[in-house]
């Protein structure tokens, strides 16, 4: 693997100037932070929720209270966003792909 | 002692050596030192974070706070594994790409400073040191318990394994044990609790109506509150778990044990599945020791409830049970310790010696000995803190080390992945602001002062009133690289373009 500080051969403020490049970045953070935001605001949902109220002490199923199927739905939930990151991810590497084609190997760089 | 017990330990320790002859065989570069040449594939690298990850702390201590603590125990596992999702969307694909060995590589790709580097370093070298210490105390007093041998011989039996794995087999052999000990610990697991669910016919209804009368809490065992009453001090506690994963150095150097980004991914998704999969049992064997064991009975074992799992263990499934799930104990805490030297190691020969004393210059030659010697320091180092640290609170450790990489470590490598102003005046302040706020405010917390006797370091009354200072200094930790990028004039954009690139698309040169 290359040393990153050697041979700066590629232009990289001119791929991150590109229409390309700006447009992969938006789409991703259009992904990212909502999906981030989301998935903090669940988890600190649940200390809040147990120091704060009480709410969630009553029985969902039999004995098994609320605040155990709150629990269990932030196992759910990160197994859901795991999976659905890949999927995003997957789609995002075929967008790099076409950035590294059209930028740098268009701009001399094999 | 059964003759089982003793089989089976050293049928683990044999195994281990043998994975080290043969990595040690494989070893001939740094990089192969480090980061086992960057040649693990996803599903391995995986296996290996869920190893690194679930330490004799989260094995054996959730497992006890669940059977104490009820749902407060469960607190831990629930904020232990969201902590991926941060690793996952922020964190883990543009640190494989920017860095090489070490989280000071990474912030040196947009910062030249020898200052930030050391910074960085001084930062992975504290939190390693708390977190080793931790490991190892927990490790003294659980051999010393299955053995009955003297906490000083426990501790040195685990010390030597640990540096006879790192400096003989480096992270090809760390790796490896890692691996071989994440999949007996899962076997361990999912067989304990199938024989727990088996004595309910399989209904986990049944298992909840059983255990809200099987602990002397009744029915608030299953409801929050029993252990953590303090409101702040629980989110605190929530926010050093969800966001100190994503700087912890060993887990962070785990990324680059992979060749790429795309790998770097699969290996976090792996490791997320293993994890929750494992935390979710966690569940099952708490509330089986509660029930079959009974809260007395672990407590009379261990005060901080650390023999749970094992006393469930023979419980369930006899002396043979009891002496597989000792010696997987055993192993996850050799195996942690292993990848935890490694990390202090690579701070110190990678970061302090070769770059910024030999200025990067130095041969593969003299850096394979460097990190050789660092790793004999480390080891020898933490031993002997370790020696006298017997009585401190290995949880409060744990919990500070988690504190110190939330609050140094993940601002700086939130900014300078995202943050364009962002400057070297203000990665230094970053680091040093997060590093002393916590452990300035956590020498000044109910851990280090209570008006009780025995119950923490010093008697007195805490000036600061959380256990866990996450809540205060993580903000500070953001706050320092704020001001100081604001303070300071300097502003590369060029570099940061190029930064920006490399962390998205990949290295391409």
């Amino acid at each position: 693997m290359a040393d990153l500080h050697k041979n700066n051969k590629v232009d990289y403020e001119s791929i991150a100037e590109s229409e390309q490049f700006k447009h992969f970045m938006k789409e991703k953070r259009r992904f990212t932070v909502p999906m981030t935001v989301f998935f903090l605001i669940f988890y600190f949902l649940l200390p809040i929720c147990t120091s704060y109220t009480t709410f969630l002490n009553t029985p969902a199923f039999g004995d098994i209270s609320w605040v155990w199927i709150f629990a269990v739905a932030q196992f759910v939930m990160t197994w859901v966003l795991c999976t659905i990151y890949v999927r995003k991810a997957n789609s995002f590497d075929e967008k790099v792909e076409a950035i590294i084609h059209d930028q740098i190997k268009k701009g001399g760089k094999a | 002692m059964d003759p089982i017990v003793v089989f089976l330990f050293i049928a683990i320790v044999i195994l281990t050596l043998v994975i080290t002859y043969f990595a040690a065989k494989n070893t001939k570069s740094t990089g192969d030192f480090y980061t086992a040449g960057g040649g693990l594939t996803g599903w391995q690298n995986g296996l290996a974070i869920a190893g690194d990850y679930l330490s004799a702390a989260s094995f054996l201590g959730i497992a006890g706070a669940i059977a104490l603590n009820g749902f407060d125990g469960f607190f831990y596992s629930i904020g232990f594994l969201i902590a991926y999702l941060v690793v996952l969307f922020l964190v883990a694909e543009p640190l494989r790409n920017l860095g090489k060995y070490t989280l000071a590589d990474m912030i040196h790709s947009r910062f030249d400073s020898k200052k930030v580097r050391g910074a960085a370093a001084l930062s992975t070298i504290t939190i390693v040191l708390f977190y080793m210490i931790a490991q190892l105390v927990g490790a003294g007093a659980l051999i010393q318990l299955l053995f009955h041998i003297d906490y000083w011989i426990a501790v040195l039996i685990v010390g030597v394994m640990m540096t006879i794995y790192v400096l003989f087999g480096g992270m090809i052999a760390t790796s490896w044990v890692q691996i071989t000990k994440a999949v007996l610990l899962m076997a361990g697991m999912v067989i304990m609790a199938f024989l727990v669910l088996w004595k309910f016919d399989f209904n986990i209804a049944a298992m909840f109506t059983e255990v809200k009368t099987a602990t002397s809490h009744g029915a608030a065992y299953l409801e929050p509150g029993l252990k953590y009453d303090d409101p702040l001090g629980t989110i605190s506690l929530m926010i050093a778990l969800v966001l100190g994963t994503a700087g912890l150095p060993h887990i962070l150097m785990r990324f680059f044990t992979v060749k790429d980004a795309k790998t770097a991914r699969s290996s976090v998704i792996t490791a997320t599945w293993t994890i929750g999969i494992f935390y979710i049992l966690t569940l099952f064997l708490g509330f089986g020791a509660a029930i079959y064991v009974g809260q007395n009975e672990i407590l009379a074992a261990n005060s901080g409830g650390n023999m749970a799992a094992p006393l469930l263990a023979e419980a369930l499934g006899g002396n043979i049970l009891f002496a597989f799930i000792s010696a997987v104990a055993f192993a996850t805490i050799l195996a942690v310790v292993a990848g935890l030297v490694l990390s202090g190691a690579s701070a110190f020969a990678h970061d302090i010696y070769g770059q910024i004393i030999k200025k990067g210059k130095a041969t593969d030659r003299e850096q394979m000995l460097a990190a050789r010697y660092a790793s004999l320091a480390v080891s020898v180092l933490s031993i002997i803190l370790a020696l006298g640290a017997q009585s401190l609170n290995v949880a409060f450790l744990v919990s500070l080390a988690f504190c110190i990489a939330a609050s140094a470590n993940l601002p700086v490598i939130l900014y300078t992945i995202y943050w364009k102003r962002f400057n070297t005046t203000g990665a230094i302040s970053a680091v040093l602001f997060g590093l002393i706020s916590a452990l300035v405010l956590v020498s000044m917390s109910p851990s280090v002062f209570s008006p009780e006797a025995g119950a923490a370091l010093f008697v007195g009354n805490p000036i600061f009133p959380l256990e866990n200072p996450a809540l205060v200094s993580v903000p500070l930790g953001f706050l320092g690289g704020y001001l100081g990028t604001i303070y300071s004039k300097e502003q590369d954009l060029k570099r940061y373009a190029e930064v920006k690139v490399k962390a998205h698309i990949g290295n391409r040169e």
